[in-house]
């Protein structure tokens, strides 16, 4: 058999293709065959991977359900995001909620933040390490609910490590 | 600060000083902001944007680290000039490949950069030489909290900040070490090394990021997870993978000096000779060869030449920079030999 694209070399590759529910079979050397899973590679964008974790989390049966999603403050639908890979706006993580966290946990390991928060106006600094404290217990407690156990360990070391700081009185930074 | 004051001005990330320089070229560490009330970039109408540039520009005029900073619109900037940002690692590729409601925002020392309306509404990255990404962090981190006193930021408590695309999602950093890796490279472990990193949930790119080939023996390492752990945290873990790899190119190192001295002795002469006397060069040769008299610079092989005059080699010579120098658009094949020319002028003893 001869390779179906050259018509060439015999062809030692052979492979399904699935278009529009229409299945293909194609015949390759070994050369085009090269070429050919190259080009795929190239229209494999980021995209069409991170859509492809997010179907990966949800079962069939809800797949209409997200699809239709759609966000009620910049219009982007759950299928949108599907294909380009990005979210429309901020809202977006609140409206596709529930399938946004599997998706985060999948790319991170992880979806719950321990990094820095905004400060509104830098207050003082005193007043600022038991918020960040407070917020920390409230992060562990949201991570033993949601048995991000490994999570869970993490927050809880920070949580000893903030409250032996806070223990310790503050050095006197003078007037 | 016009653009072309930057043509005599040696990058930060060039500069070739700092902590391990002769194996780290540089370190550099972004975040990714978006305001909240505002759709994202890509999906924004053209007035959101404009409104987006607005406010983050009148923004950053007021802010104290920011002060001796320069705005470019890339709307008003032509093709070399986005292309010249670009070899700077001032912008990203991709910014420079859309106009609308963009611009870069650039410090006197090439330090900061911040893109606007890229991916992400904000995208600012603090550069230094050598190994030094707690540095660049606590730059990041002043500038980001003198940001937020002024922007309302997209963030959820629970998941950090918010970006368009979901893998930047919780701290918004990425950290990259440029690294020069030449004797992994010529001792074949160099394959071995970059599975192990990627096994890590690292990424490996070239000298210009995204989807760029690593040339010259140069390659980008930065961390792919964004979310769960602290700033602090994600940074020392890309720390404790370069204090590996460098350990492991400083071997390499030694074990060519010992096994293979005149080869490579050689191998970086003969580089050093091409360099000096050719007439015709493309800019990847450049590259491949300057990364070879790095080495023997590092190594002691040559010696009798300026480590500032090769950094700045591998600079001048890329395609926007020569066409600036020249102040006209050349042709690759006019490059190819003003290139040479201009290598040759450098490099005469």
């Amino acid at each position: 058999m001869l390779c179906d694209i050259c018509g060439k070399k015999p062809a030692t590759v052979h492979l399904t293709e699935i278009i529009d529910e229409q299945m293909k079979e194609l015949h390759l050397c070994e050369e085009c065959a090269h070429q050919k899973s190259a080009q795929m590679e190239s229209q494999f964008g980021l995209g069409d991977l991170l859509g492809g974790l997010a179907e990966f989390e949800k079962p069939a049966a809800q797949d209409t359900e997200a699809v239709s999603l759609k966000c009620p403050k910049c219009g982007l639908t759950y299928a949108d995001f599907k294909k380009i890979g990005r979210l429309g706006c901020a809202d977006c993580y609140v409206a596709f909620k529930k399938y946004i966290g599997p998706l985060l946990k999948r790319i991170h390991g992880s979806s719950i933040h321990l990094g820095k928060t905004p400060l509104k106006g830098a207050k003082a600094s005193a007043p600022k390490k038991k918020t960040d404290l407070a917020e920390l217990r409230e992060k562990l407690q949201r991570a033993i609910e949601s048995e991000a156990f490994e999570d869970a360990a993490r927050i809880r070391d920070q949580v000893k490590e903030l409250e032996k700081k806070l223990a310790q009185p503050e050095p006197d930074k003078g007037a | 600060m016009k653009l072309n004051d930057l043509l005599n001005h040696t990058s930060e990330w060039l500069r070739g000083t700092g902590p391990n320089s002769e194996i780290v070229i540089s370190s550099r560490i972004r975040l990714a902001r978006n305001l909240e009330k505002f759709p994202f970039p890509h999906w924004a109408s053209k007035k959101q944007g404009e409104e987006v540039m607005g406010v983050i520009c009148s923004v950053v005029a007021n802010v104290d680290y920011l002060k001796n900073t320069t705005l470019f619109k890339l709307a008003d900037l032509d093709s070399v000039d986005k292309q010249f940002l670009v070899e700077r690692h001032l912008m990203s590729l991709e910014h420079a490949q859309k106009k609308n409601n963009k611009a870069v925002i650039i410090d006197d020392e090439e330090k900061i950069s911040i893109m606007v309306n890229e991916e992400d509404h904000i995208r600012f990255q603090v550069m230094q030489s050598g190994f030094n990404l707690f540095e660049a962090w606590s730059i990041v981190n002043r500038i980001d909290d003198s940001l937020a006193k002024e922007l309302l930021l997209a963030f959820s408590p629970e998941w950090g900040y918010l970006t368009a695309c979901p893998t930047n999602v919780g701290t918004g950093m990425r950290g990259s070490v440029m690294l020069h890796l030449p004797a992994l490279v010529m001792t074949r472990q160099i394959d071995r090394v970059l599975a192990a990193i990627a096994k890590l949930s690292f990424t490996t790119r070239g000298l210009y990021g995204e989807g760029t080939q690593a040339s010259g023996n140069f390659f980008q390492i930065s961390n792919q997870v964004s979310l769960g752990q602290r700033e602090e945290d994600i940074i020392e873990s890309i720390n404790g993978l370069i204090r590996q790899i460098i350990e492991q190119e400083q071997n390499a190192r030694e074990a060519l000096l010992e096994r293979e001295k005149a080869a490579l002795e050689d191998r970086v002469s003969r580089s050093f000779g091409i360099l000096k006397s050719a007439h015709i060069i493309s800019s990847q040769e450049t590259i491949e060869l300057l990364s070879m008299v790095r080495l023997g610079l590092d190594l002691g092989i040559i010696k009798d030449m300026d480590r500032s005059v090769i950094n700045e080699l591998f600079i001048i010579t890329q395609p926007a920079h020569l066409q600036k120098l020249q102040e006209k658009k050349l042709t690759s094949p006019e490059r190819d030999i003003k290139r040479a020319e201009i290598i040759r002028e450098k490099l005469k003893i």
